[in-house]
């Protein structure tokens, strides 16, 4: 893996100037996913905060072929430039030695919800692709909707916290196990303030023959009510509280590939998130705790499974 | 099953679909099977597996993805084609306007059939009507030869440097996708140079020269995009002309915009999509051995719609009736009906017009009706006089 000084030696491949919001967690992550193809490399991404705030005409941001299509269906447009890739070096069109690299990003919304079909079965044919979720819990793009990623409890705009009901009131859907399930050779959550660990899990990504995918923490300060410039501290604490797991699923085998020396309570985490604030009102305490009690059952089952094939 | 491209096959038409397909070899091929058109893609999974050609198919898990993966190979520089059917187009609908609206020379063979609900697997235009301002080129076919004829133009006219617009090939689902006719091939060769290669100005495999596909654009630009989009589809006119001429000239076919049929000197005449224009036919000759001076239009290319060549076609007509197999349920006729009034509207001296809709959901549309609706243009012919405007017939 390429060190930090050697990192900040590489091109940028999505350029300065473009309208992400200061402080969002994605161009960090579409950065060193890029950077970790260390080669020719097609992006796509779904409709979204990526492709809305780096390609208002007549600019772009990507130094690299890219194409946004629509919302639902990143993982199937990658699926026919990669096949296009495929035939075209078969027929000769495209020099032998010539090596490409494809990569689909998507939010949770159009991973988790709407997109999940058409990565379902973009993985179960097995196109040669990483697909990358920046996942920062809601339609951030459209003004903070709940998605099926959006934690428990979480106060957003389709699940506010009432009078009557407190936030959301599911579980988050498990996605990076669902990917695994389909038996891809690599799936890993990662987090853009382990900038070593994101880069050796895109690298690994990048390398194997076939789908792989990562999911990765995206904090999101429109959405989660925080300060721009505290996003990566927050985005450490996710995983230092072990709501979002650091661990990489390689040919079948489970592996966490950070253990926090001491677990944060989870209180931590949320307290800083005007997302949360009606979590921390007394009559709301034993949401607080069943939060708490659900990411423990969580974090004590992936360790369960740390080192084993599923 | 070894078909000879040698005088004449009998063929059904989607057997004769997947046989262009065959022929043209396309570089890719995203499907998914829906009832009528499945065995366009069956046949090719066939020519696949055995290594009659080389495309690479994506057996996609939906048509929306389909036409997504579609996009996606044509953005990146590949020939593209895939097939479908009513809700499979209805489903595609999204992705069909990012296809023209990127201007990527995809064709398609979609076999009509009607929408539900109710759900109904027969033939209708309600699929392909519903898709009429998606920005696709359409051309409709009375008959196998003339689908498989279309299916190769087709490609000419959606990669014309003028054009760059995706092109639809419709006919009957059923009716023509499953019937058998006796029709000619070309030979491979034919065809291979017929439609030459594909050669995109810019695509996502040139990573030395990266382009951005998709980008958004605001109230300062998207109206120019849709106006030159607009520009492209009125050029593909002349463009389907160009072609066709072509066509004719090294194949012997010659379809034009629009069929007409004993239409010089006709009082009244029938204008209809697809197969039902045969039944019309033969309903004109018995007409005619009456001495009923009737006539048929048949319309080829229905977008971009020939507003001028249908005028002047039907211009000395004195009673029109428009037959829609789909019903806009706007309250005031069908698609095709809506586009051929408006086409007379700038003639000095109009023909009278009339609305009929007829054989919905694969019902039969006979020699008969199409009789009935004869005896009924030339009693307006003769009093001047519409009693109902608008109707449904082969009820």
């Amino acid at each position: 893996m390429a060190t930090l000084k050697e990192l900040s030696k590489q091109d940028e491949l999505l350029s300065g100037g473009h309208r992400l919001c200061a402080g969002c967690g994605i161009p960090p992550i579409v950065r060193l996913v890029l950077r970790a193809a260390n080669g020719p490399v097609v992006a796509t991404a779904a409709t979204g905060c990526l492709e809305v705030g780096t390609t208002v005409y007549p600019y772009t941001s990507w130094r690299i072929p890219w194409i946004h299509s629509a919302f639902e269906n990143a993982a199937a447009t990658i699926s026919g430039v990669e096949t296009a890739y495929r035939v075209l070096k078969k027929r000769g069109r495209i020099p032998q030695d010539k090596n490409i690299k494809f990569v689909a990003f998507g939010g949770d919304g159009g991973t988790y919800d709407i997109g999940l079909q058409a990565l379902s079965g973009a993985l179960e044919r097995g196109h040669n692709f990483l697909y990358v979720c920046y996942d920062n819990g809601a339609y951030m793009n459209t003004g903070i909707q709940r998605s099926s990623a959006t934690p428990f409890t979480s106060n957003t705009t389709t699940s506010p916290a009432g009078e009557a009901i407190q936030g959301k009131q599911e579980w988050r859907k498990d996605l990076t196990r669902i990917v695994a399930a389909h038996n891809v050779p690599y799936a890993a959550q990662a987090s853009p303030h382990n900038w070593a660990d994101l880069s050796k899990k895109a690298e690994k990504a990048l390398k194997v023959s076939g789908p792989s995918f990562l999911n990765v923490m995206s904090p999101c300060p429109l959405g989660w009510y925080t300060k721009s410039e505290d996003s990566i501290k927050w985005a450490k604490l996710s995983v230092d509280t072990c709501y979002w797991p650091l661990y990489e699923i390689e040919n079948g085998i489970l592996k966490v590939t950070y253990k926090p020396k001491e677990k944060k309570p989870l209180a931590e985490w949320l307290k800083p998130q005007g997302r949360f604030k009606h979590l921390f009102r007394p009559e709301n305490q034993h949401l607080l705790e069943k939060f708490q009690a659900r990411v423990d059952l969580e974090w004590q089952r992936l360790l369960d499974l740390d080192g084993k094939r599923l | 099953m070894a078909i000879s491209t040698k005088g004449q096959t009998g063929l059904t038409g989607n057997t004769a679909i997947a046989y262009a397909m065959k022929q043209i070899n396309p570089d890719v091929c995203p499907a998914y099977p829906i009832t009528p058109s499945t065995a366009i893609i069956e046949d090719f999974s066939s020519y696949v597996a055995d290594g009659a050609v080389d495309t690479e198919l994506i057996t996609v898990e939906s048509e929306h993805s389909a036409m997504s993966a579609c996009i996606g190979a044509a953005a990146a520089g590949a020939r593209v084609m895939t097939a479908t059917s009513a809700q499979g187009l209805a489903l595609m609908w999204e992705m069909l306007y990012i296809a023209s609206g990127m201007r990527f020379p995809i064709v398609i063979a979609n076999v009509n059939r009607a929408l539900s609900a109710p759900i109904n697997i027969h033939c209708d235009h309600s699929d392909s009507m519903g898709a009429r301002d998606s920005g696709w080129v359409q051309l409709y076919s009375e008959t196998v030869q003339e689908a498989y004829d279309n299916f190769i133009q087709a490609v000419r006219i959606a990669e014309n440097e003028k054009v760059l617009l995706p092109v639809m090939v419709c006919f009957d689902g059923f009716i023509t996708s499953h019937a058998i006719e006796n029709i000619s091939l070309l030979d491979d060769a034919e065809v291979r140079e017929f439609i030459g290669e594909y050669k995109p100005r810019h695509h996502l495999l040139d990573t030395d020269n990266p382009v951005t596909y998709g980008a958004m654009t605001l109230q300062d630009t998207y109206i120019e995009f849709k106006r030159q989009q607009s520009q492209a589809m009125s050029r593909a006119k002349d463009v389907v002309t160009e072609v066709g001429r072509e066509f004719a000239g090294k194949f012997g076919r010659d379809y034009g915009l629009m069929e007409t049929y004993r239409l010089d000197d006709a009082e009244a005449a029938i204008v209809i999509l697809n197969s039902a224009a045969g039944t019309t036919k033969v309903a004109a000759d018995e007409l005619r051995k009456q001495g009923k001076k009737v006539g048929v239009l048949r319309p080829r290319l229905f977008r971009p719609f020939p507003f001028k060549e249908m005028a002047d076609a039907l211009k000395n007509v004195k009673a029109v009736a428009v037959l829609d197999r789909a019903d806009s349920m706007n309250g005031f006729g069908g698609p095709l009906f809506n586009e051929v009034r408006s086409a007379l509207y700038e003639l000095d001296t109009r023909p009278r017009v009339i609305s009929r809709i007829y054989g919905l959901g694969g019902r039969d549309y006979k020699v008969k009706d199409a009789a009935s609706v004869f005896d009924e243009l030339l009693k307006i012919s003769s009093t001047g006089k519409v009693e109902t405007l608008q109707k449904y017939i082969t009820l």
